[in-house]
């Protein structure tokens, strides 16, 4: 008896519509964000993450509207990510109905705002998304650094550093992508996991690389994950939140069922 | 009609908190707001909370409302204290070195510590404590009516309540300790984790508490 591992089914947003292609067999219109939700919700999901990809900050009010719709439907934790870069947009979202918001290049560009939002909002609803691709050579000690704009643009901020820095500035939680993974469905990559989560005293949540139920185990029990997050499995109905929930229980995770 | 106020003092979850009783009303007004007229008017008052209990504490007296709850619980009207809602209630919290909170139920706020684990299985806990954890009812209440015993509740917080009396104790949980999960005391109720964030579980219990007499 204790606190649960938690697993999140992530959705990217485009001016908002669902993207990515999620498919419900009984859903007609699988890019409503608010369908999404609440069939995750009905799942089992224990929290839901909202990327906004909006390439235009005109369009970012959208976003807001979606949550506002999210959030008097489905009565778990929402954590929205993409384009908070001011107080005021963390304000919007958390009016809107978010209990957290994810800071990724904005934290990079100007590390004080993480504190600043810390303060003024308190920690619990800072996260800080870290995506990490791997620097080191093989053979060579493990080493990540941080990329931004998705992936695409090195830093040359060590991982590792990053993270333990982020915490000292206030985020009480961590959303770390390995961006060498994202996409591949060949699994977390691990050692960043269990590196970032031991070095760090918040939860710690995995993305990147889940490609069968049995990785989101790998992610607790190697990983040292507190929460999983998924996308693409959940999304083409491969498998169900609850599914997943019980590859982990019968791993001995504690999950809530 | 009857209605519940829903106290904003700009620190707060309430649009969640309020959406939520929305979501289970039958009927009963939902009101956010800081007005002492709209205040004393309500049926019912929810005392919600979130960030650090310093500026909490500031906010709600500067807006009046210390005095405002403390008549509340004095007129046996139902009172649901949330998460920074809760610790509010208490006398001392531990936060921010120190902050004097509004002695409403006597015991203060601890903090969980930076080194805590799991006395079972030796696994480090992370602070905040967050995520599902189940709550054990320690005695039947209104607020736990149609809520099974040990169910799971969204919690999100770094520092926990501890009454003078235990028996004022409604719900407990495990995380690395045993720590105060739901407190009560005749007309007051208050909960460390999120009812609003708690799906099934803790929409039943926003339908309680708009049910309850604020007798136990």
């Amino acid at each position: 008896m204790g606190l649960a591992k938690r697993i999140i089914p992530c959705l990217d947003v485009d001016n908002g519509r669902v993207v990515k292609g999620v498919q419900f067999v009984e859903i007609r219109d699988a890019g409503d964000p608010v369908e999404i939700a609440r069939r995750y919700d009905e799942q089992g999901a224990d929290e839901l993450t909202f990327l906004d990809i909006t390439a235009s900050s005109d369009d970012r009010q959208t976003m807001v509207h979606v949550v506002e719709q999210v959030a008097g439907q489905v009565f778990i934790p929402l954590t929205v990510g993409g384009g908070i870069r001011t107080v005021d947009d963390i304000r919007r979202m958390l009016n809107a109905g978010a209990d957290k918001v994810a800071i990724n290049t904005a934290a990079v560009f100007n590390p004080e705002f993480v504190r600043e939002a810390a303060e003024k909002f308190g920690s619990q609803c800072i996260v800080v998304a870290i995506d990490a691709k791997r620097v080191n050579a093989e053979g060579e000690a493990d080493k990540w650094e941080i990329f931004t704009h998705g992936g695409r643009k090195p830093t040359g901020i060590d991982a590792v550093e990053w993270a333990v820095r982020m915490v000292d500035y206030g985020a009480g939680e961590i959303l770390l992508t390995s961006m060498d993974r994202d996409g591949t469905k060949i699994g977390f990559d691990l050692a960043l996991t269990r590196a970032i989560s031991d070095a760090v005293n918040v939860p710690v949540i995995a993305s990147g690389g889940v490609g069968n139920l049995q990785h989101l185990v790998e992610g607790v029990t190697e990983g040292r994950a507190d929460a999983v997050l998924a996308a693409s499995i959940f999304h083409f109905g491969e498998h169900t939140v609850g599914e997943a929930k019980q590859q982990m229980q019968q791993a001995g995770i504690e999950v809530r069922v | 009609m009857s209605t519940v106020a829903v106290i904003d003092y700009g620190m707060g979850n309430l649009h969640s908190v309020a959406k939520a009783l929305e979501h289970v009303a039958n009927g009963e007004r939902v009101v956010v707001t800081h007005e002492a007229e709209k205040i004393r008017a309500a049926d019912r008052v929810v005392l919600p909370g979130v960030g650090a209990m310093r500026d909490c504490m500031h906010e709600i007296r500067r807006l009046g409302i210390d005095t405002l709850v403390k008549e509340v619980v004095a007129d046996g009207k139902p009172l649901l204290g949330v998460c920074v809602g809760m610790q509010a209630l208490m006398t001392f919290s531990d936060e921010n070195n120190g902050v004097e909170c509004l002695k409403i139920l006597p015991g203060h706020v601890a903090y969980f510590g930076d080194d805590l684990h799991d006395p079972n299985t030796g696994e480090r806990l992370k602070i905040p404590h967050m995520g599902w954890n189940q709550v054990h009812q320690t005695f039947d209440h209104p607020l736990w009516y149609n809520i099974e015993q040990d169910a799971r509740f969204y919690f999100v917080h770094s520092y926990y309540v501890e009454p003078v009396d235990i028996g004022m104790i409604a719900g407990s949980a495990q995380y690395g300790l045993a720590f105060t999960a739901a407190i009560s005391r005749a007309n007051v109720f208050a909960t460390q984790f999120h009812p609003e964030k708690s799906q099934h579980d803790g929409l039943q219990l926003y339908k309680n508490f708009l049910n309850w007499d604020g007798r136990v």
